[in-house]
């Protein structure tokens, strides 16, 4: 594709982007929260037109847009929201839409296999989509791809919700992919990801293409650098994940003295037990004090998202009891738990962060309504942005303006909108569920400074993640689960990664070789042929 | 402007120098950009605007009658019970639900509140209501109604469509039942004021129609109950996530919307002076309700639409009808041509009103 611009409205989401990839070629695409990257995608998907500039296949011209098969026929993309659906056979989804009029139910079944053999990949094509894993899914809109004859494959945040096995036999596809000539465009958060298994990378930055370069020539420090921009070089060269958070000037965490004395007991969870489909827990206790940030960790399974839940009212329990300040919440009355001083950020901001078509602001401040209101319930607009204008200037959210309606920002911006919303009314408590997902560093550092912020002026919170593990530097202690149980404790930073990665297995010992050794957890390779 | 504030602290200095920020929109809380979200919410108000116009027009050819005050205050008087029980529908719509059985209340409310009030010589059963306390009476059958529905569904987890489909028939039954198939006529003064009065050729119907279309208009723009009922129309989860009593807020539109109907009901007893068993379900009002509402842009997912658009539905679907009587159209045929307009402008609004988001590609 070659000078490729897209306007929406007064918006320049591309200006002028070059862009070329070869068969058999892994190329990373990288950028900041809304530098551009996914309307990219839906260009070089067929789903968007581009207001100037050209794509072409093998030298032709591409389809014109809206040609959906044309499209499939040269690229196929892997989106981050699954595009499968559920109630179909995997038969059925890998030629959804391609289906001839009189469809062979065996030929069907027949060519699936085929597919998935010759690329060796093996899931039994009459599965129901809905038994599937995330993983399985993902393979299934592979094999879909490529069932098509799709030479290119854009993966967009492909890893974003698998575990850590999982995304390494991704990686192996792609690199089988690429081998076989495959080109494939990868667009990831996770540099380490990039680094992996990319040969090249573009870095976007507000439109514009500000670097292409072979990944082997450049540092993870430089392609930061890069992403953010000149100016914010400084907090960058502090910004890589394994780094402390809190060293870089941007993460906005104010010194904390270590050996300062712990305040008073602020949440106590005792004997929590839920059999949630997201995960069960069995007996998790815990202790939050005034002042700090816990982290809680563990695989997707362990049941940490339902911890965090269970502990904000958003979902109910079989057992147990959470207390704040010494007073019991009721479980899964929301409502409650926040009017006591539970804040909730939740894992899918899609779900439950936003109201897409409502304002910023009006999101922002939608757990204060009771605060800007008269006593009459009165609720003067300006009030709503004038309250919501101080949190979303310090997470730098960007909009076209606080009446801007949520489900068209870009996704960090969507995610930033969530945490405002609970910064907003200034819990006692925090409870935030993998916060920083999908979201780029600068802005992660400012999301995690928040919470950090929140226990320096005495208050606390609680930071569950099952992937990003980069984000417990912020806590004070570390709490990992296993199949539910509290399993271990770290007490004190800086947390090692791989100890914290053997500990979510369930591994007391410090060998890494033993965790990518496992098997416990079954994959695509495993599923019956 | 949230995007243009200019950071200050030494956090926001190293992260977001200015107000050029790298996502920064182009252009963005400059005045084009104010103009033209103005624009765009202004266009959406009024979608309606140019298909009345065109219907004046329309209108004015057919008939020298049609351009007259009686005629435009018949048109009023006629539309006030169906923009009533709009507003109703729209609050429940707005909500995510759905209620097919306001139909019904319009009907039984105020047949159970004549039924209390009237002489036994007139079907009535024999309790001689003072004609206020049987507005009370009314109020309380739509109240109560509601409830049921908003319970069912919510506590319940029913599905909305049903439970309204299986209500709007026993209340129907009900409308029937307790006066034996009887109309119910010779209503008293008060009962029938609301209906039949007017003040110097403006029907009082028409004006309290009014005050209740601009009242629940502000209540749903500045009061946070009404902001609420925005949040959990268009994403309950996060409304729930952000504290708001979902709950609550879904049960109170349903006893509103049905409140509502019972005074559209106690409009349309006035306006003909009896209370039938036709009235509401049998003269299938529930149509023209969702007509209205839709027209005039309430979203049928939830969470979206207004009081002015909602307004401007009725006034169409008034104006259309009034149309129609003038133009001598065959009776036989009005159904017919009155469903036709009714899709046309459907799909009139979806244009002019065209509306995308995000979340729904």
């Amino acid at each position: 594709m070659a000078g490729v611009e897209k306007r929406f409205g007064t918006t320049r989401a591309l200006r002028g982007v070059d862009l070329s990839l070869r068969s058999g070629q892994c190329l990373g695409l990288v950028g900041r929260n809304g530098a551009g990257k996914s309307t990219l995608v839906s260009i070089l998907s067929g789903l968007a037109e581009p207001d100037a500039g050209t794509v072409r296949f093998d030298g032709q011209p591409a389809p014109r847009v809206g040609d959906i098969e044309g499209w499939r026929e040269w690229i196929a993309t892997v989106f981050q929201h699954s595009m499968i659906v559920p109630d179909l056979s995997v038969a059925e989804n890998v030629f959804l839409g391609n289906t001839p009029r009189l469809l062979s139910w065996p030929r069907m079944r027949r060519r699936t296999r085929e597919v998935m053999r010759e690329w060796g990949l093996a899931i039994a094509p009459q599965t129901p989509c809905r038994d599937l894993s995330v993983e399985q899914r993902q393979v299934v809109e592979i094999v879909r791809a490529l069932a098509r004859g799709a030479r290119c494959v854009i993966l967009d945040e492909p890893t974003a919700a698998l575990e850590r096995q999982a995304a390494q036999r991704l990686f192996e596809r792609v690199r089988q992919l690429t081998d076989s000539g495959v080109a494939v465009l990868y667009i990831s958060h996770h540099l380490e990801e990039v680094f992996e298994i990319c040969q090249d990378v573009v870095v976007l930055r507000d439109g514009e293409v500000v670097a292409t370069a072979p990944t082997a020539s450049l540092s993870r420090d430089d392609l930061v650098a890069v992403m953010v921009g000149d100016v914010e070089q400084t907090t960058a060269a502090h910004a890589p994940p394994p780094a402390p958070a809190g060293s870089g000037p941007a993460a906005g965490a104010p010194a904390r003295d270590d050996s300062a004395p712990r305040g008073e007991v602020l949440l106590a969870v005792d004997g929590l037990a839920s059999d949630a489909a997201r995960g069960r827990l069995s007996g998790v206790s815990l202790r939050v004090h005034a002042g700090e940030v816990v982290g809680v960790t563990g695989l997707l399974s362990a049941g940490v998202a339902t911890l965090g839940r269970a502990i904000a009212g958003a979902e109910g329990y079989a057992a147990g009891q959470v207390r704040l300040h010494g007073r019991p919440v009721p479980p899964g009355r929301r409502d409650v738990a926040q009017r006591a001083g539970i804040g909730y950020v939740p894992e899918d901001r899609r779900a439950e962060g936003f109201v897409a078509h409502l304002g910023v602001a009006e999101n922002a401040t939608m757990a204060i309504t009771g605060q800007l209101s008269d006593r009459f319930g009165v609720l003067r607009p300006g009030r709503r942005t004038a309250a919501a204008a101080p949190v979303t200037s310090r997470l730098s959210l960007v909009s076209s303006g606080p009446g801007q309606p949520a489900g068209e920002l870009s996704g960090g911006n969507q995610q930033k909108v969530t945490v405002a919303r609970t910064l907003v009314h200034r819990p006692a408590l925090i409870v935030a569920i993998t916060p920083t997902r999908g979201v780029d560093v600068a802005s992660k550092e400012l999301l995690l400074g928040s919470l950090a912020d929140a226990a320096a002026s005495g208050r606390a919170g609680v930071l569950l993640c099952s992937d990003e593990l980069s984000d417990l530097e912020i806590c004070d202690r570390v709490i990992v689960l296993v199949r539910g149980e509290v399993f271990t404790e770290f007490s004190r930073p800086p947390f090692d990664r791989d100890e914290l990665i053997v500990a979510t297995e369930g591994l007391t010992g410090t060998t890494i070789s033993a965790v990518y050794g496992s098997t416990e957890h079954n994959g695509a390779e495993e599923a019956a042929e | 402007m949230i995007s243009n504030h200019t950071p200050d602290g030494p956090v926001r200095t190293a992260v977001r120098p200015g107000g050029a920020g790298p996502d920064t929109p182009a252009g963005a809380g400059k005045p084009g950009a104010w103009l033209r979200s103005l624009n765009v919410g202004v266009l959406r108000e009024v979608a309606l605007l140019p298909v009345l116009v065109l219907l004046i027009v329309v209108g004015t050819v057919v008939s020298p009658a049609f351009l007259t005050v009686s005629n435009f205050a018949g048109i009023g008087q006629q539309s006030s019970a169906l923009g009533v029980v709009v507003v109703g529908e729209s609050l429940i719509l707005l909500i995510g639900g759905m209620d097919l059985s306001l139909e019904s209340t319009f009907g039984l409310a105020p047949m159970v509140a004549a039924w209390l009030i009237v002489p036994v010589s007139a079907y009535g059963n024999g309790a001689n209501l003072s004609p206020y306390l049987g507005i009370v009476v009314l109020l309380a059958v739509g109240a109560v109604v509601g409830l049921v529905n908003g319970l069912l569904i919510v506590k319940g987890r029913l599905n909305g469509f049903i439970v309204t489909l299986g209500m709007t028939i026993v209340l129907a039954g009900l409308q029937n039942g307790i006066v034996k198939a009887q109309s119910l006529f010779n209503l008293p003064e008060p009962f029938s004021y609301l209906g039949a009065a007017s003040i110097s050729q403006v029907p009082v119907s028409l004006i309290v129609a009014v005050v209740i279309f601009v009242l629940v208009g502000l209540f749903l723009r500045y009061h946070r109950a009404g902001r609420a009922i925005y949040a959990v129309g268009g994403n309950p989860a996060a409304a729930r996530a952000a504290g708001i009593k979902v709950e609550r807020i879904k049960i109170g539109a349903y006893v509103a919307g049905s409140v509502l109907a019972a005074v559209g009901g106690l409009m349309e007893s006035g306006r003909v002076s009896a209370v039938t068993g036709q009235q509401g379900y049998q003269e299938g009002i529930i149509f023209s309700v969702f007509a209205a509402a839709v027209i005039g842009g309430v979203s049928l997912k939830g969470g979206r639409g207004n009081m002015i658009g909602a307004a401007s539905g009725v006034i169409l679907l008034g104006i259309v009808q009034d149309i129609l009587d003038l133009a001598q159209v065959s009776n036989y045929w009005i159904e017919a041509i009155d469903g036709t307009v009714i899709l046309f402008a459907l799909f009139l609004a979806r244009i002019v009103g065209g509306e995308s988001t995000a979340e729904e590609r």
